[in-house]
């Protein structure tokens, strides 16, 4: 468990001050100078070192994603944007950092933004975060009333400005390229990749597009060192991350913990175990609504990061777990998600415009059981057939939940439809 | 200039090629929908993906994928096979199968790609989508349930139209495409239809008339404006059922303005199918050619030549003004104009006539004055040059005209001559800029060329040209921006007053003041028919408007699309058009009533047939034989400066849609009139 020394996010909870006196009590803006002065290969060098992977689902490692940017600035400026845009069901952490401890992505903007030779950084909300938008904004203004950003942050004579921007209330303006289009004022569209915004990115430039949670870790990194954050968690899978725990659990909350951490300790730990105990639970989808669920037997000894998760086929995504235990109707609550998915494609492109509605409509008749024993092949073909063939991953996150429900639950659906044609299932001996 | 394998054969393109071009280059054909040569790459559709390695495990969009150096590109895995099921699959689940009685039906790539990757029956069977109609004028039917949401409509009418119109609203599964209920505000509308690959926006006048596999289609040249686009035309029968656009990227690219599309149905009404002879009682009345051509013999026998008047419309061939000038010579009148509207263009030498910059390298300047022209409306295809100039090059546009929504932005410099002067002595800022400029162009219009100071104008025109620098070895930046698709050919030919002979206005004076007794109007429509009151008018055309009207007696001709003739476009390109109908009734192609009509007067042309008679035109002119080349010209002297007058420029085009007899004819056109000319005017619901 991880100790209270180690923690990043002190005011998770907001039982402290989250104005800029409060967060200077724990740390924050404490030698921002003399980080920056230490330059930008040392930024981006403790970065790679420190092992941190991108907190918003992807896991990209977030110091090789910074030295992607251009070393020096041509004829465009480069930008940093912060993707605050946290719609992912199950997911609720970038919420509390930014009206907790906003300050921590304030001072991250700028030591990101240094160390990209970006003299702006956009901060886009969530348009339904009004308040949370409010106290960053409020953090934004003391950091430029106190000198720490503005013509000359921090006095280390670089100009850095921050720009908080809300957004309408789409899911996906939170997939980066489309974030960069709705910043721009355009619909919130996927673009093609290549070029990738390192290249070409918000109008043009060379951008960064990172998640509030990689940004506000960064200054506590380079704080206190790669090595003290590199010290948590397994190879490959370093630091402390901030867990999102809901559903069926008795004390459903945000906690930040170590990276690798068994599941079954995360809930049992923080979280008040799983209502009614551990027997009692169906399923986990393990990092927010895109990731595959785990049924139980998995739950017991899975660990918490990007690998492990990866072998079980599914993925730590933005380690927003959803719990579900036995009362659980698993394929109404997979119906359900497919049912956000199918309202929130964009409509750009072929496989996700037409292909989430397909499934959500399969999924409604298999929760009655209105449907045939071949469509659950078929609906694992559809989910396939829009898996990878999208501009952006919507349509991944949109086949992963339903190939999760039909590789784990495929027996429940089966049982649904049998029972509705009132076949009775003979026991089967074990094959 | 990477190389890269495709299906295991090498192959090096040229640097900035997507994957699909390269593809196309290795002559593999790759499946797509929304990829367009012409736009910019939405890569929505999903249906061109190609297994590339090295790269990610799953397939990629090749639209969007810059050719790079190693690269293997395979097109018939089994993976790329089952991304392309899948994407057409998805496309099918909601597009209603209902080709029996869709416009689109055997011309629909849907139709098309979906025989080699569609399934054999669909899995699916929830409710299909359906989506309500939009309206989008009187030109674009929608069946908005078949649309695939490939976006190349939109992306047409932002990029090339330059309107804002059309924009795909709500999302996922929601998204449609519409125009919120308006018509689409560009000339260049109708080449959405080309461009929808499914049967989503169909043709609206052409809606349930014909199948395309029940056409006979022919290629020939338009004469509806003076931009030569060439066109396929689509005939059931004796009738035409559409026009479509042809690829010329000299010209046309592959648009055509909505006039030249839709005018067709006006080829159907008002037509002069029988001569016509004016009895005593003072009216039109059917007459056989003989008795017409007898009483033309009657008037023209005896008559001195210097009382007999000529006047060729904007719609003829080079063949009939070519055989009309013979009889005008033989009968020893030189009184012979191709000029209706008065412009005083000077037919001695040819660069000063023709629009010299040609119409694709327009797009190269990176300067561009006009001067009394509206582009959008007299040549929409030379104003999407333009602004494929000011939206990729950064050309720089200034204006001396009517200041109008031309689909880019441009530097008013007011509408009045006195600009024009002071660019011309130098004293005006632009004329710096001109002069900086490394391919400067300006481009002058009949709404300056046709004003009684139209000499004048001309002339400052060229010093501007001269001075400026417009005119280099490799860059001749002078251009006349034609309206009439006879006129250069006219002017070729030398279709202008001879020694001593009367141009358009003094032809009208004479035949008013009664020193011209006959007038032979070759399809000239647009001339101040009062005047000739007096004269005894013959009208050859095809159509019964102001022209026949006027006559005494009508000789019925052949439209563009019922004869064979040679037509020269602004930039002086000679191209050849073919029949793809006959003419109606008695109704026969022009020169074949000219030669007949030179025998009856005793005058006989020295020519029996088509070949003969462009022998002859060869001889006197012999760029006509450079079919589809444009001349090179050389830059002499021209234009005589003179005053002018301080009256504002004003467009020669007072209604896009309706420029000549074809389009006055035509409902379509009279459709297009009442909603974007009198709509636009604010005409209340209560009119017509």
């Amino acid at each position: 468990m991880l100790q209270d020394k180690d923690r990043i996010f002190t005011n998770l909870y907001g039982l402290h001050d989250p104005g800029l006196d409060g967060a200077r009590k724990r740390g924050d803006w404490r030698d921002t100078k003399e980080l920056l002065a230490k330059g930008r290969d040392w930024i981006i060098e403790e970065m790679k070192s420190s092992g941190l992977r991108g907190r918003g689902g992807a896991g990209f490692p977030s110091g090789l994603k910074w030295s992607f940017m251009p070393k020096e600035i041509g004829d465009r400026p480069h930008y940093l944007v912060v993707n605050g845009d946290e719609s992912e069901p199950g997911t609720c952490k970038d919420r509390d950092i930014l009206r907790h401890d906003p300050h921590k992505l304030v001072e991250g903007c700028l030591l990101a933004g240094f160390s990209m030779s970006a003299h702006a950084a956009y901060i886009y909300v969530r348009g339904e975060f009004f308040n949370e938008a409010a106290a960053l904004q409020k953090a934004v203004d003391e950091a430029y009333g106190a000198g720490l950003i503005g013509p000359d942050a921090c006095g280390s004579g670089w100009a850095f400005d921050v720009f908080v921007h809300r957004g309408a209330g789409a899911y996906i303006c939170g997939e980066e390229t489309a974030l960069l289009e709705s910043l721009e004022g355009k619909k919130g569209q996927p673009r093609l990749k290549p070029p990738f915004p390192a290249m070409s990115g918000l109008y043009g430039c060379p951008t960064t597009v990172n998640n509030v949670e990689t940004i506000a870790v960064a200054p506590t990194i380079l704080r206190r060192g790669a090595e003290w954050f590199s010290s948590f968690g397994r190879e490959n899978n370093h630091g402390t991350k901030v867990f999102c725990i809901s559903g069926h659990v008795n004390n459903p909350c945000n906690v930040e913990e170590e990276m690798s951490i068994p599941l079954k300790e995360l809930i049992e730990t923080h979280a008040g175990g799983v209502r009614g105990g551990w027997d009692n639970l169906l399923a986990v989808i393990p990092g927010g609504s895109s990731t595959p669920m785990l049924p139980r037997h998995i739950c017991d000894d899975v660990l918490m990061d990007f690998d492990s998760l990866k072998a079980q086929q599914t993925g730590l995504g933005t380690a927003g777990l959803i719990v579900m235990d036995k009362s659980t109707d698993i394929v109404k609550a997979i119906a359900r998600l497919a049912y956000f998915y199918k309202h929130e494609s964009c409509g750009q492109c072929t496989p996700c415009r037409e292909g989430t509605g397909w499934m959500w409509r399969i999924l409604e008749r298999m929760v009655t059981g209105d449907a045939e024993i071949e469509e659950i092949d078929m609906l694992h073909d559809v989910s396939k057939q829009i898996e990878g063939h999208t501009i952006c991953a919507l349509g991944d996150g949109a086949a992963w939940p339903v190939q999760g429900l039909i590789r784990h639950f495929r027996k429940e659906i089966e049982h649904r439809i049998l029972e509705r044609k009132g076949v009775s299932r003979r026991p089967v001996a074990a094959e | 200039m990477p190389k890269l394998k495709i299906d295991g054969v090498e192959i090096e393109v040229e640097n900035g090629l997507t994957v699909l071009q390269a593809c196309e280059q290795a002559g593999v054909e790759i499946p797509r929908f929304c990829y367009h040569e012409r736009l910019s790459v939405a890569g929505n559709c999903r249906m061109c993906l190609v297994e590339v390695s090295p790269g990610p495990p799953k397939p990629q969009a090749s639209c969007a994928l810059p050719a790079g150096e190693g690269m293997e590109v395979t097109t018939n895995s089994p993976m790329v096979e089952k991304a392309r099921t899948g994407v057409m699959e998805f496309l099918l689940i909601n597009h209603p199968l209902d080709c029996p009685i869709c416009d689109q039906g055997g011309e629909c790539d849907l139709q098309d790609q979906a025989m080699g990757y569609g399934n054999s029956g669909s899995r699916y069977t929830e409710d299909k989508r359906a989506v309500s109609e939009k309206y989008m004028g009187p030109l674009i039917n929608t069946i908005m349930t078949r649309c695939i949401h490939c976006t190349r409509c939109v992306r047409f009418s932002t990029e090339v139209g330059g309107v804002t119109d059309m924009g795909m609203v709500n999302r996922g599964e929601n998204a449609e495409i519409t125009t919120l209920e308006k018509a689409v505000s560009s000339e260049l509308s109708g080449n959405v239809i080309d461009l929808c690959p499914v049967g989503a926006l169909t043709s609206k006048p052409y809606s349930f008339v014909a199948r395309p596999w029940e056409l006979k289609k022919t290629e020939t040249i338009d004469v509806l404006d003076a931009m030569g686009s060439n066109i396929r035309v689509d005939v059931r029968g004796n009738e035409v059922m559409r026009v479509l656009p042809r690829l010329n990227e000299d010209v046309n690219e592959e648009w055509i303005s909505d006039k030249s599309r839709f005018s067709c149905d006006g080829l159907r009404s008002q037509r002069l199918d029988k001569p016509y002879v004016r009895n005593a009682a003072g009216k039109l009345e059917p007459a056989s050619w003989d008795e017409a051509f007898a009483v033309i013999s009657a008037k023209l026998s005896g008559a001195a030549g210097e009382r007999i008047a000529a006047i060729a419309g904007d719609q003829c061939d080079a063949e009939s003004m070519f055989a009309l000038k013979g009889l005008m010579d033989a009968l020893g009148s030189p009184n012979l104009d191709c000029r209706q509207d008065g412009a005083a263009l000077d037919p001695s030498v040819r660069s000063s006539y023709l629009f010299n910059t040609g119409i694709a390298k327009a797009e190269e300047a990176d300067i561009c004055l006009i001067i009394g022209a509206n582009p959008r409306w007299e040549a929409p295809l030379v104003n999407t040059r333009l602004r494929k100039g000011w939206l990729d090059g950064g050309m720089k546009i200034s204006v001396i005209g009517p200041q109008l929504d031309l689909t880019y932005d441009y530097d008013y410099l007011g509408a009045s001559t006195a600009t024009l002067q002071e660019i011309a002595d130098g004293t005006h800022p632009f004329a710096a800029a001109l002069k900086a400029a490394k391919r400067p162009m300006l481009m002058i219009g009949m709404g300056a060329l046709s004003r009684d100071d139209g000499a004048a104008c001309l002339a400052v025109a060229r010093k501007i040209a001269n001075d400026c620098g417009l005119i280099r070895d490799d860059w001749n930046g002078f251009n006349v921006l034609h309206t009439a698709a006879a006129r250069v050919g006219g002017m070729d030919l030398g279709f202008t007053p001879g020694q001593g002979g009367c141009d358009v206005s003094g032809i009208l004076n004479g035949a008013s003041s009664g020193a011209i007794d006959v007038v032979y109007l070759l399809g000239a429509d647009e001339i101040k028919m009062s005047s000739l009151d007096k004269a005894f008018v013959i009208y050859q055309g095809h159509h019964g408007d102001a022209g026949a009207h006027a006559a005494d007696v009508i000789l019925p001709g052949a439209a563009y699309t019922e004869k064979s003739g040679v037509y020269v476009n602004l930039e002086g390109r000679v191209q050849r058009g073919r029949r793809a109908a006959f003419p109606p009734g008695d109704a026969r192609e022009d020169w074949t009533i000219l030669r007949a009509l030179s025998a009856i007067v005793g005058k006989t042309l020295p020519y029996d047939d088509l070949p003969g008679l462009r022998k002859a035109m060869h001889e006197a002119c012999p760029h006509f034989t450079h079919i589809d080349t444009v001349e090179p010209t050389s830059w002499e002297d021209f234009g005589t400066i003179g005053d002018m007058s301080a009256a504002p420029f004003k467009s020669a085009i007072e209604n896009f849609y309706m420029t000549d007899p074809i389009s006055r004819a035509s409902e379509t056109m009279a459709a297009c009139t009442r909603e974007f000319i009198l709509n636009a005017e604010g005409a209340t619901g209560t009119d017509g």
